[in-house]
């Protein structure tokens, strides 16, 4: 066989049921085979879409999520969808033809060195000029991505090696000398983690999207019952915990709830799980929760101590770090239980006190917040959201109650724009059964829309609901708030310009169009019943709503900025 | 300012140097010298880096340094435990004070041309540089030097250390500076 059968039979042999991608010249050899494969192969209509939505699918089942496009333009097309897996350690696969090793290094027709390219950005490539090894690449490649913290790994194949004869021969396991993840801890730093938590009568779990990642969810409510200390998820682990349980204080961060953040900064100890102390989390490092002494565990030993000391550290697999730290902490506790009420009282209070909320506008037009929260209350809690970038990924992520993990998958360390409509794609390819409803603006829909051609031909209905501020509205926020209002360009002009709902008609989708918010409901309704074809459902809402509360970038959380108690100044009276 | 110097084991395969430089550019680790070459085991390259780590942690950058899946081992060599050596090529003006100069050093004339010599010093950083400054008077035209490469003093190798426990995984101790990574 060639090279091309070889890689086809290796992405069989990998697990491989479906991959996102595009043919092209220097791939062509690969895509001859893969007519005849059982994969199913889902012909998008641009890179960035193939990346997202094997990135939508990763999140969404845990398998490995696969694209693949040609050399030069369609590789580089692929590198934002890269970037943004690494960033929030999704496991994804990327197969891109090169140019034939022969023109390699000469600066060939749609040659583009991708794998120096995607070096920063992937947590390991390969350029691959003899079939002989491909199997063993494929095999590889899989199993970084998956194993150890999850992440993009790229597999270039020369154009040459995919013609050439070779036989097959897929490795039966995989051994790396510079690659052995550790995933069991360490019993003394399990000992010394518990301890810690007996000592602590201001304990908070800080939950990261590591947690969901490990299929961590019910070892860490056990640890959550067993401490009985107040938990918060951060925007990649929402989900992770029942929004609904009552020690959970919600997301901490930026735009995190007043009870999560204040949590956290007067907490004397974070039980720190698979997150890993972001800026977006922490404000100006040297002032966030100042009293709080650390418990860190991690897949990867270089986020410990990497933003903040750790004064015990747990590397290891999240779940088996649960396994054994539940029922140490259960019989530590059992002999030294200190008393939390003081604690639990102080952070209950503040939730109750400071809860998320947003106006209606009264000038009768739409509450973006609104719509968001009733598309998840209408929906429910089985439902798979995703998110695009700004304004509309802050409100899903605080208005939408989130009950089980990988409900909730959006773009956090990379922000990438455009994220949604791909990712959505990609999730329901991965969960066909499984309702999916895109949260997109206005500003991101534009820039992936075309994914619902792609969706409408395969039999893929996804739901999104475009909350059109007609502008950028969180950039528009911020010149609100630290720009006198000069809001340059940051109008988009997209009440009609496109018109969302004969655009998405013109992609062979439902349009759906909804302007008065008596109308919400219905029309998320609407939707809700048509599950033959995708839906866009174009929600014009009130533009000057904002997202709160609000930490400006390299602020103290301390200074907090609660909504109800500052009264910004806004560009319109209505509000 | 704290300079340090690792020894770093990495899989002799294509772009690893480009991904050790691409790390260090891209997170803000300042080299001060690498050098890289071949090793007893032809899998196997090593590399020597010099690091003025201003504002990081030692071990933070041999932790980001060993994700990197080419990556099989690290260790600090530090001055006490460690030979050091440099090479130095330079070329000054042909005079008897150089020669001098040379001679002092215990450094060899390796090439003689009319109006200038070429000499060659090998040694310990610090030797290096006093025969430099004792040179640099007498008119120094063109240097280049090697950067440090280092050893481990005593019977312990690395590469003992690292191979043969090759594929089981021993996590650093977090809160030690001087903590092997190995594979």
């Amino acid at each position: 066989m060639n090279g091309a059968q070889s890689l086809v039979n290796a992405l069989e042999a990998a697990g491989v049921d479906v991959m996102f991608g595009i043919p092209g010249g220097a791939i062509l050899p690969a895509y001859d085979p893969i007519f005849d494969s059982k994969i199913r192969h889902i012909l998008v209509r641009h890179e960035q879409g193939a990346g997202h939505a094997a990135t939508g699918y990763a999140q969404a089942t845990g398998r490995v999520g696969v694209c693949i496009a040609t050399s030069g333009p369609g590789a580089t097309n692929l590198v934002t969808p890269l970037a943004d897996a690494q960033m929030d350690s999704v496991p994804i696969v990327a197969i891109t033809g090169q140019v034939p090793s022969a023109a390699i290094g000469t600066d060939a027709f749609q040659e583009a060195d991708i794998r120096g390219v995607t070096m920063p950005v992937t947590k390991h490539n390969y350029l691959i000029t003899d079939p002989a090894d491909i199997p063993r690449a494929i095999a590889e490649a899989f199993h970084i991505a998956s194993t150890g913290r999850p992440g993009a790994v790229l597999v270039d194949i020369a154009k040459d090696a995919l013609q050439k004869e070779t036989t097959f021969n897929y490795p039966k396991n995989v051994s790396l000398a510079g690659y052995n993840p550790v995933v069991e801890p360490k019993s003394e730093a399990i000992r010394d983690a518990a301890a810690l938590i007996t000592q602590s009568k201001k304990p908070v779990l800080y939950v990261g999207g590591g947690v969901i990642k490990a299929n961590a969810a019910k070892e860490l409510m056990q640890l959550a019952e067993i401490t009985g200390a107040p938990v918060v998820t951060t925007l990649m682990a929402r989900g992770a915990f029942p929004d609904s349980h009552p020690q959970h204080l919600g997301m901490p961060g930026m735009h995190g709830t007043v009870a999560a953040v204040t949590a956290l900064q007067k907490a004397d100890l974070l039980i720190t799980l698979g997150a890993r102390f972001d800026d977006r989390v922490t404000g100006k490092l040297s002032t966030f929760a100042p009293n709080a002494k650390i418990i860190h565990a991690d897949i990867d030993p270089a986020e410990i101590g990497k933003n903040r000391h750790a004064d015990v550290a747990i590397i290891g697999d999240l779940k088996n770090i649960l396994r054994a730290l539940n029922p140490v902490t259960k019989a530590a506790l059992a002999k030294s239980q200190p008393d939390l009420t003081p604690w639990l009282t102080e952070t209950y209070g503040w939730r109750s006190k400071f809860p998320l909320g947003y106006d209606k506008p009264s000038d009768g037009s739409v509450s973006p917040q609104y719509v968001i929260e009733r598309i998840g209350k209408i929906s429910g809690p089985d439902t798979i959201f995703t998110a695009g970038v700004g304004q509309h990924q802050m409100w899903a992520s605080q208005f939408i109650g989130y009950e089980k993990p990988r409900t909730w998958l959006n773009s956090g360390g990379l922000g990438t724009m455009g994220y949604a409509v791909p990712a959505a794609m990609g999730a329901k390819v991965g969960a066909p059964d499984t309702t999916v409803w895109a949260i997109d603006g206005d500003g991101c829909f534009q820039m992936t829309n075309q994914e619902l051609v792609t969706c409408a031909l395969n039999n893929i209905p996804i739901k999104v609901a475009v909350i059109n501020n007609e502008s950028l509205g969180m950039v528009r926020q911020w010149q609100t708030l630290f720009y006198n209002q000069r809001y340059s360009n940051t109008d988009l002009h997209s009440k009609r310009i496109p018109d969302f709902k004969l655009l998405a008609e013109a992609m062979g989708c439902v349009g759906l169009r909804c302007e008065r918010p008596e109308d919400v409901d219905k029309t998320i309704e609407a939707a809700m019943a048509i599950n033959d074809r995708p839906v866009v459902v174009d929600f014009n809402v009130h533009r000057d709503a904002m997202v709160w509360p609000m930490v400006a970038a390299g602020t103290s959380n301390d200074d907090i900025t609660v909504a109800r108690s500052m009264a910004p100044v806004w560009d319109s009276q209505e509000l | 300012m704290a300079i340090h110097t690792l020894a770093v084991l990495v899989e002799n395969s294509p772009g690893v140097l480009a991904r050790v430089a691409s790390l260090f550019s891209r997170r803000g680790y300042n080299i001060d010298s690498l050098a890289v070459g071949p090793t007893e085991n032809p899998k196997v390259s090593r590399m020597t880096i010099v690091l003025n780590l201003e504002g990081h942690a030692l071990d933070q950058v041999s932790a980001q340094l060993f994700k990197l899946v080419n990556v099989i081992g690290i260790s600090e060599m530090k001055d006490s435990d460690s030979l050091k050596r440099e090479i130095l090529l330079v070329k000054v003006a042909n005079t008897a004070a150089a020669k001098d100069v040379v001679k002092k050093h215990g450094a060899v004339i390796a090439d003689e041309g009319g109006k200038t010599i070429s000499i060659e010093a090998v040694g310990q950083s610090s030797a290096i540089e006093a025969l430099l400054a004792d040179l640099k008077p007498h008119g120094i035209r063109e240097l280049v030097q090697s950067g440090l490469v280092a050893l481990e003093r005593g019977d312990s190798t690395l590469a003992d250390r690292t191979l043969s426990t090759m594929g089981t995984a021993n996590e650093s101790d977090p809160n030690s500076s001087t903590a092997d990574y190995q594979n």
